[in-house]
């Protein structure tokens, strides 16, 4: 399934949450939630403990907005908003983590 | 002007992710026009909003980031950035779109007691 989260990781715990329920599948990081993929961020080592079992994805141009392009941590692949919708269609469920 | 007041507008959230950032923006210039004493102070995400290199292209929102750098032309250089915020973030003064004054947590509390008024965003 994919997990879709969009809370910056240091000021809201609804990515922790998810991390702490999804076992496999998928996460896209969208909107604030893009910060957790950034080199050096204080969430870096639980986003990298989670990538050993879920396959990460940021959103592109949320990433770019906020001046991270160049800062992703190896192993998180981008998706544009085609992508996105294409993992909402591989996927046969979504949970958003508002 | 013989009234001028202390205002510190406390800063929190990331950009574009939520109003407040731009929100903030627009009554820290309406503010200077009064002649006040301005500090701007940027903690916890807030400190985002100062991230370099900000385009907004691909998500059609207006990119405000280069307004930081006009402040000064209102005078307001009061602009204060929590170090233990920056560098959970993995970020330096470098990559900041603009000079700033970096304090401790308790700097910036003693500094946030000294003001008449506080607006949270």
């Amino acid at each position: 399934m994919l997990h879709i989260v969009n809370k910056a990781p240091l000021t809201n715990s609804a990515l922790e949450n998810c991390l702490n329920i999804a076992a496999s599948g998928e996460i896209l990081l969208i909107e604030d939630a893009v910060y957790a993929a950034t080199a050096g961020n204080a969430f870096e080592a639980k986003l990298r403990e989670a990538m050993g079992r879920i396959k990460v994805y940021v959103l592109q141009p949320d990433l770019e907005a906020r001046g991270m392009g160049d800062r992703l941590i190896a192993g998180v692949a981008t998706v544009d908003y085609d992508g996105f919708v294409n993992l909402t269609i591989s996927n046969n469920t979504c949970q958003s983590w508002l | 002007m013989s009234d001028i007041k202390k205002f510190m507008f406390v800063n929190r959230k990331a950009p574009y992710g939520t109003i407040y950032a731009l929100e903030s923006l627009e009554v820290v210039l309406i503010t200077a026009a009064f002649d006040q004493d301005v500090s701007l102070a940027f903690l916890d995400d807030g400190v985002y909003q100062l991230k370099k290199g900000q385009q907004t292209k691909g998500i059609e929102t207006k990119n405000f980031s280069p307004t930081y750098r006009a402040l000064e032309d209102y005078d307001v250089e009061k602009l204060y950035v929590d170090k233990e915020s920056m560098e959970e973030r993995g970020l330096s003064e470098d990559d900041l779109l603009v000079p700033v004054n970096v304090l401790s947590r308790a700097e910036m509390g003693a500094l946030m007691d000294q003001q008449d008024i506080v607006l949270s965003f």
